[in-house]
């Protein structure tokens, strides 16, 4: 399955300054070990070190957040879009009140 | 090569983040910084001045705070917020270059909590609210390891785009 994958500008710089990339892919996940294998720089920024993706990262099958589909399992079709939306956070302190 | 890391704002401009922080006070305010980005050669002798990476604040889009459990010292901008932030630079022909907030009672220095959850590329600004009254403001740009910011300048611009 073809699908696309949007890269979000924050992104571009370790991705050849490129808004998007197309892999072949069956999962979500796999689109997304197709984008980080090819520009491994993404990795760290997508992903902890255990290998979940980062809280503040969003990622969406066509308009759908995969939170509720089948998280990284969730099968792909030829054209499918796959976005990366950020979340923002920070704060002043280590502890939340 | 060392690079310049600089971002230009108007006075204008710096002073609705200000004010932000003081209408939120003394909860967190959080917002879009709207504007372009460039990088290119500082003088004509490129070796010895290095890369300038600066980009211009042209417009804000304040947002909300979503995070309501812990305002004071936490703030949060969704998804659906970064996006209408994007369409709404889209709209004046910019780009979202980066986010602004406020530290009520703290300083303006990114905390580790910032750092674990920035972004790369982005600039973001942070001004200090003590007791209601604004301080310092200082802006930074995650490092590629992750390990900690850099300082951006921040240069005052003469004139913003009137939004």
């Amino acid at each position: 399955m073809s699908v696309k994958v949007m890269i979000p500008t924050p992104l571009r710089v370790y991705a050849g300054k490129r808004a998007s990339a197309e892999f072949s892919a069956a999962t979500v996940g796999e689109a997304l070990s197709g984008l980080t294998s090819q520009f491994a720089e993404l990795r760290k920024h997508l992903y902890t070190e255990d290998g979940k993706l980062r809280a503040f990262v969003n990622v969406y099958l066509n308009d759908e957040d995969i939170r509720y589909l089948s998280q990284e399992g969730t099968p792909t079709k030829d054209g499918d879009t796959i976005s990366i939306i950020p979340s923002i956070a920070g704060g002043s302190c280590e502890n939340a009140d | 090569m060392s690079e310049v890391l600089e971002v230009g704002i108007s006075a204008e401009l710096a002073e609705k983040i200000r004010e932000h922080g003081v209408e939120t006070y003394p909860y967190e305010c959080c917002g879009a910084l709207l504007g372009k980005d460039q990088e290119t050669a500082a003088g004509s002798d490129a070796d010895a001045f290095g890369v300038r990476n600066s980009r211009e604040v042209l417009a804000l889009f304040p947002l909300v705070n979503r995070r309501d459990d812990s305002p004071r010292n936490r703030f949060s901008v969704t998804a659906e917020d970064v996006r209408e932030a994007e369409k709404a630079a889209r709209a004046q022909g910019l780009d979202v270059i980066g986010w602004y907030h406020s530290h009520p009672d703290h300083p303006a220095r990114p905390s580790d909590y910032d750092r674990d959850h920035a972004w790369p590329w982005y600039s973001y600004i942070i001004v200090s609210v003590h007791t209601g009254v604004p301080q310092d403001m200082t802006s930074w740009r995650l490092k590629d390891d992750r390990t900690g910011f850099l300082e951006e300048k921040i240069s005052p611009m003469k004139v913003s785009v009137a939004r």
